[in-house]
């Protein structure tokens, strides 16, 4: 690998794109396949900061901005202006100008969405967590039909949401086969905890097979003999699953549910598309982003405030998961990544 | 354990051959039969409303709400009341418009993300590990936070009603997924690989170009097909920042309507979802083993 003089620089970086590991290598090659790799990874890093970075800074500064609009205290127009927190307490506070806001705006629903939001994504993802285990389960020990069953299983992932919401909208309308199979006549999409559960049920649906492939992942590391030896040990199928399997696999189940719990948080398109936002009482499915999409229109900086505040929460509540919870997603995606798969 | 789980590579056909036949005779009593069962149950569980999309589909107008399990009243009429402008639908551009974004996206994504993979799976460079969280984190970013800014500023420079306004924000995530399934592939790669190549008289350059590259091919193609469906099944960004001439096949579906207002036309919607959904299936179905493997790798998305 010794570089010859007269090389151009194209040249040695494809020698040294292509090296071998570094093992036993000098620290001047070192340091040239640190800058390759710097190169290599720079238009990754700078057209992230260009779609992700950029916005997220402008909401951050929008959101201090005053919307224009009639300043509800002196009821004179206002072009904008700094508006310091008055956004960020419009939400949090529910304040509109200088009093609470009345029932049926925006800002008075924020804390009412939270809780949808919290609520649906507890909801979905302990069904979805321990659906998707007994799947993987079946899965894992299926000798026959696994190429069915993983087709099978691909089938609601690879539905766009947006078609799945049509399609449940289907199955749950007043005429519809749920209310002909169950002899009911709900109004899945319009009663208050119908719609949410039409939502929960068109999520489980569609998310389940997924969590189910992930921890399959998990699953298909972990040795056959360590089973073997616990049958000699005599425990029993239960001893098994919860002394074996479940500490064995609950790298790969963590980071299934940190995943799961971030997607959730920012539920959109079910609800958006199944309930028309609303569901019931016109709120009773209202999640932060759908909030944060009725306020657009009324808003742009208080929109901004306000997802900047979602996105506050998916970061404190992906922050809890890695530090408190031991989801190490990096770690246990490399390990997997060297394992089965 | 390590050897172990090497052997046990690649799903489920290894292990199972694996598996000495007698256990399996042995066990072919209360234990199979409960396996059959569980096989039965999240097949039906999977298929079931996407069977009854499909049925829906071929079934005439006045029939939409029949309960029959099989195909009853089969007609075609639902495919061409989709595909009709005359009710201000317009199902066919949007499927145009989904195909533009969507090879688009993944075009960009793949071409700029191969490199950055490459340098995390097969260099050693310092920060390579707050480069995958920056890449993992950014994966997870709740797409919502975007739209403000971004509809306020395209709005600000005309750029609604363009395409670039629809596959820049589908960067966002189309990128951070590719980087990350394609590590997981490069990675997976024998390092003898590129010295065996050198050895038998390639240049390095060479090496990467005749065999790393070739050799990725099915990594790359499964990250790009991933890469497609992320940026084809997205709905949020796209119904805020698309026009009518513009919008993709979800927002499209999504706002059907019907001869009469207030008057759901399911079964056209049934059969423009079929459309949407049959070839996206079919593909995923062909390259199952391969795409359950790049989801797991860096399966981040659902």
């Amino acid at each position: 690998m010794s570089v010859t003089s007269g090389v151009s620089a194209d040249d040695k970086a494809e020698q040294d794109k292509a090296a071998p590991p570094p093992r036993n290598r000098g620290s001047s090659l070192r340091k040239g396949e640190g800058k390759l790799g710097l190169y290599l990874i720079t238009p990754t890093i700078v057209l992230l900061a260009v779609v992700i970075g950029y916005p997220v800074v402008k909401a951050i500064v929008m959101s201090f901005q005053k919307d224009p609009g009639l300043d509800k205290a002196t009821g004179m127009f206002v072009s904008g202006g700094n508006a310091g927190f008055s956004n960020y307490t419009h939400w949090i506070l529910q304040r509109c100008g200088t009093v609470s806001c009345p029932p049926g705006t925006l800002g008075a629903e924020f804390w009412d969405s939270v809780g949808t939001t919290f609520f649906f994504t507890a909801t979905t993802v302990v069904i979805e967590v321990i659906l998707g285990m007994w799947m993987a389960l079946v899965m894992n020990r299926a000798f026959r039909g696994r190429g069915l069953l993983r087709a099978s299983v691909l089938v609601p992932w690879a539905i766009p949401t947006a078609i799945t919401a049509k399609l449940w909208y289907f199955i749950f309308a007043y005429d519809g086969i749920a209310n002909r199979v169950l002899h009911t006549h709900i109004l899945w999409t319009g009663d208050q905890w119908a719609s949410r559960f039409a939502i929960i049920i068109a999520d489980v649906w569609k998310t389940t097979p997924f969590i189910a492939l992930l921890i399959l992942a998990g699953l298909q590391v972990i040795p056959a003999d360590t089973y073997e030896a616990a049958v000699v040990d005599g425990a029993n199928a239960w001893q098994r699953f919860t002394q074996v399997t479940l500490p064995l696999v609950r790298p790969a189940l963590m980071v299934a549910i940190l995943f799961r719990v971030l997607d959730a948080l920012r539920i959109y398109d079910l609800p958006a598309i199944l309930t028309g936002g609303g569901g019931g009482t016109g709120h009773a499915t209202t999640t932060l982003s759908i909030l944060v999409v009725e306020q657009i229109r009324g808003g742009f900086n208080s929109a901004a405030a306000l997802s900047t505040l979602t996105f506050l929460l998916i970061f404190l509540v992906a922050f809890i998961f890695v530090r408190f919870l031991g989801a190490h997603v990096v770690q246990t995606q490399q390990r997997q990544q060297k394992g089965t798969i | 354990m390590a050897s172990t789980t090497a052997v046990g590579g690649r799903g489920g056909v290894a292990s199972a051959a694996e598996r000495p036949a007698i256990r399996r005779r042995r066990r072919f009593t209360f234990g199979s039969v409960r396996s059959y069962i569980g096989i039965a149950v999240i097949v039906i569980f999977c298929l079931a409303p996407f069977y009854w999309m499909v049925v829906t589909a071929f079934r005439q107008v006045g029939y939409t709400f029949d309960t029959t399990p099989w195909p009853t009243h089969v007609t075609l009429d639902n495919f061409r009341t989709a595909f009709s402008t005359s009710l201000g639908n317009h199902f066919g551009r949007a499927l145009v418009n989904s195909a533009i974004i969507g090879v688009s996206t993944t075009i960009l994504a793949v071409a700029v993300g191969c490199f950055a993979a490459y340098a995390i799976a097969r260099l050693d460079f310092r920060g390579k590990y707050l480069v995958l969280g920056v890449v993992l984190g950014a994966s997870m970013f709740p797409g919502v936070a975007l739209l403000t800014p971004l509809f306020q500023l395209f709005t600000s420079i005309h750029w609604i009603g363009g395409y670039q306004a629809l596959i820049i924000p589908d960067i966002s995530f189309a990128l951070p997924l590719t980087v990350y399934t394609l590590t997981a592939f490069f990675a997976e790669m024998p390092w003898e690989l590129e010295e065996a190549a050198v050895v038998d008289g390639c240049t390095p350059g060479q090496a990467f170009r005749k065999v790393i590259l070739p050799l990725a091919a099915p990594g790359l193609f499964t990250t790009a097909i991933l890469a497609f469906i992320s940026s084809w099944n997205e709905f949020l960004l796209a119904s805020e920042l698309s026009s009518d001439k513009t919008q993709p096949v979800t927002v499209a579906i999504a706002q059907f309507t019907g001869s009469q207002p207030h008057q759901e036309p399911y079964t056209a919607v049934m059969a423009a979802g079929t459309i949407v959904t049959v070839p996206l299936v079919a593909m995923v179905l062909l390259l199952q083993r391969r795409i359950v493997a790049g989801l797991t790798a860096g399966g981040v998305k659902g």
